[in-house]
């Protein structure tokens, strides 16, 4: 390791001159000017008695300048580059104090910009919402220690919804480096072991050459289905240390070439087609089947190919809402069900309940005979520990792919199978099921009316008012609608990629938030209209994305679900009163996010952007989500208050 | 035979007025601080129209005994309130509240959903 030109002081002092940046570094500065000797030169004249004082007087105490003229930073930022990041989430660290002054100095703050986060929860998060709108990573900057500590959650979310997230971890492993009682705190052996049991890959390079293979490596091996998390420990010294000299000369980018998806064995593929188009009720169960825009299409086209329902995870948006094969089905009808990039098949094939004192009563939810299919890249891949996989489905055909890169094949197959009688039958079945889509969208409206004045807001006025202003724009739902009943997904048009990004991945709260900034920060550059039905209990882990949000110019409209609970939890705790069969009343306790009630619009004000609210009577909704969307529109963030129904 | 039918019916009349009347015994007032207190609201909803976690109860479709019955032993995911949480008398009371609430206005009297129905 080649050593910086030490003419001054210590490193702390360096650091204060390195604020004033990169490039006024590479200048020789007058200290160090100074240390340079001087050659005595012949026929000169004698020393006056100043010079013959300074000569002989004791030597002023050494003062050395610490400067680097190219630190390994510098190189970092070029490998990192290369792998074409927009943006970098991350809330400071000392420990990636050298990355992030060569990101700003030497990167110029462009691809990848610098987003400021206040919360390594958010900043990963963010990046979990990113990706599932552009379909590219961000990149994470934290501490190996306790920004890793804080970032941990949104990890495991990311990770159990297959969504890869790029985590550069700083960390002084040399002793000798480290200054003071703070950075020996914040420094660890093995800084990617508090999170290998929920990311795919890590590495701690401990040179130049070998962070930039492992750099690359580690996006290759993210980006490959099963998507997941990857983490690269950034040494300080190695950030913060000038290049060696002896590198200069050999230190390359590695070209990146990311792997194709493995599609399905063709002998599988064509057994799978078999059982499709030979079936009286075949049925579609999507999971994460979209992993690019094509999923979608290709998804379509299968089934309509074989006039197939389709049943949606909602992990992803997957299928156009109002395809009359959408959601037309019936897993308990059905005679051949086929899972795509579903984690948890089993429970899309059995019902729970829960029996007090004796577990959980599993019933069967398919009838007896049925064959089941899965295709999914799960099965490539899976860590033990964290019980994300699920239960063992008992299946009758499984092929470890990718399913959207199996669709294509699988369609041609089941073309080729299909005879002119199986085609009159799936016409016939196509008719029926359109009939009960259309049955379905009604009941979902006529539902809709019910407590339709109400105050609080129901959930299903909520997203109507809603639906209603941002219908005509190009609109993107960045939030999880699980939690308001789904009436988004019963009531408006779902039928882009972008109109629906899904939820947590593991229902690590805290999610919410920061994924809708993330993905608002994608929609940002294509100018779609990002919305967010925003619950309180989420919103309230780290609401300094709102920050974010404002200080970035983020368009997002929030609009919250406030219904001043935790309130899963306070169903679990009524549920457990009941069963003690004792006062259910108390459940309000712990759970309840009242009392005084919080003012999220006065919150969203606080850090710097448009509100309205708390709004408790539905017809004031209507104007003020359309003042807000106005104020969207012109690329700023804003929030609306709403009192909501519980679910 | 025709004894026996009679009094069949008879009884079944004289069970379905009791029925009728017992919803009729509540005190909706009550029933209606009830069904916030001992938590219907968390998965039914304040107005009863239910979601993703319960049913919609209104209009309640059961009479008064039946939807007791129901609430003591619930076949599906519902928590069983027993006696001891909840008496029949308050049960009454709950049901006679959620009896107040008039039936929703069709979707075509309600001009925002009917307009984003029909687009």
């Amino acid at each position: 390791m080649g050593r910086s030109k030490k003419t001054s002081c210590d490193r702390r002092n360096f650091l204060k001159g390195a604020a004033s940046g990169a490039a006024a570094l590479l200048t020789a500065t007058p200290a160090a000017q100074a240390q340079q000797p001087q050659e005595p030169r012949r026929g000169a004249p004698a020393p006056s008695a100043h010079q013959v004082a300074m000569e002989t007087a004791p030597p002023a105490p050494r003062m050395d300048v610490y400067i680097t003229d190219r630190p390994g930073a510098d190189f970092m930022v070029d490998v990192l580059k290369s792998l074409r990041f927009d943006y970098i989430c991350a809330n400071p660290g000392s420990s990636f104090r050298g990355l992030q002054e060569s990101f700003i100095n030497y990167g110029g703050n462009q691809d990848p910009e610098w987003i400021t986060c206040c919360h390594e929860e958010s900043s990963v998060a963010m990046a979990h919402g990113y990706f599932k709108i552009e379909g590219r990573p961000l990149l994470i900057l934290a501490h190996g220690t306790v920004g890793l500590q804080h970032a941990s959650m949104a990890i495991y979310n990311a990770y159990a919804d297959r969504v890869p997230v790029y985590i550069i971890l700083g960390n002084e492993q040399e002793i000798n480096f480290r200054r003071g009682d703070v950075e020996w705190k914040h420094s660890v052996q093995d800084a990617a072991s508090m999170v290998r049991d929920y990311t795919k890959w890590d590495d701690s390079p401990i040179s130049l050459g070998h962070f930039a293979e492992s750099a690359v490596k580690a996006y290759k091996i993210a980006m490959t289905p099963p998507m997941e998390p990857v983490v690269i420990s950034a040494n300080g010294q190695l950030q913060e240390e000038p290049i060696p000299e002896q590198d200069r000369r050999t230190l390359r980018v590695p070209k990146l070439t990311l792997a194709s998806p493995p599609a399905g064995d063709s002998g599988a593929v064509a057994e799978a087609a078999r059982m499709l188009v030979e079936a009286e009720n075949p049925l579609i169960y999507a999971g994460r089947v979209a992993r690019t825009p094509n999923g979608i299409k290709l998804l379509v086209e299968l089934a309509e190919t074989l006039q197939a329902p389709v049943q949606d995870r909602r992990h992803r948006m997957v299928f156009p809402s109002r395809h009359p094969l959408y959601n037309s089905g019936s897993i308990s009808d059905a005679d051949v069900i086929m899972g795509l990039e579903v984690a948890d098949f089993w429970f899309a094939t059995h019902r729970q309940t829960p029996l007090n004192r004796l577990g959980m009563v599993n019933r069967p939810a398919v009838k007896p005979g049925t064959k089941l299919i899965t295709i999914t890249a799960e099965d490539l891949f899976s860590r033990s520990n964290y019980q994300d996989f699920g239960r063992y489905a008992e299946v009758d055909l499984s092929l470890a792919a990718d399913a959207e890169a199996t669709l294509p094949a699988l369609i041609a197959a089941c073309r080729k199978r299909i005879t002119p009688d199986r085609r009159r039958a799936m016409e016939e079945r196509g008719k029926r099921l359109a009939e009960r889509h259309k049955e379905n969208r009604d009941r979902d409206f006529d539902d809709a009316a019910y407590g339709w004045d109400a105050s609080p807001v129901s959930t299903a006025r909520l997203s109507a008012e809603l639906w209603n202003q941002i219908r005509h724009e190009d609109w993107s739902l960045v939030s999880e609608a699980a939690f308001v009943s789904n009436w988004p997904g019963r009531i408006w048009d779902f039928d882009k990629p972008y109109h629906y990004i899904g939820g947590h991945g593991a229902y690590g709260i805290g999610y919410g938030a920061p994924a809708a900034v993330g993905a608002a920060l994608a929609n940002k550059k294509h100018g779609r209209l990002s919305v967010n039905i925003q619950c309180d209990g989420d919103l309230n882990y780290a609401p300094g994305v709102l920050w974010t949000a404002a200080h970035h110019r983020i368009p997002l409209l929030t609009v919250m679900h406030n219904n001043r609970a935790y309130h899963q939890e306070m169903m679990y705790l009524q549920d457990m009163a009941n069963r003690a069969q004792r006062r259910p009343d108390q459940a309000q306790i712990g759970t309840a996010i009242a009392n005084p009630n919080i003012d999220y619009a006065l919150m969203a004000k606080a850090y710097g952007m448009y509100s309205a609210g708390p709004i408790d009577n539905p017809s004031d909704l209507g104007p003020a989500i359309r003042a807000a969307v106005e104020v969207v529109k012109r690329g700023e963030p804003a929030l609306i208050d709403v009192v909501t129904q519980p679910r | 035979m025709n004894r026996i039918f009679w009094l069949f019916l008879a009884a079944a009349a004289m069970a379905a007025a009791q029925q009728s009347d017992s919803g009729a015994e509540g005190d909706a007032a009550n029933g209606k601080i009830l069904f916030t207190r001992i938590g219907c609201y968390q998965c039914h909803g304040y107005a009863g129209q239910g979601g993703r976690a319960g049913a919609r109860i209104v209009p309640m479709p059961m009479k008064a005994q039946d939807m007791i019955r129901y609430v003591r032993r619930p076949p599906g995911e519902m928590p069983a309130y027993t006696e001891k949480v909840v008496s029949d008398g308050e049960l009454r009371d709950i049901y006679a509240y959620l009896k107040c609430f008039p039936p929703p206005k069709a979707v075509k009297d309600i001009p925002l959903l009917n307009s984003i129905k029909g687009q």
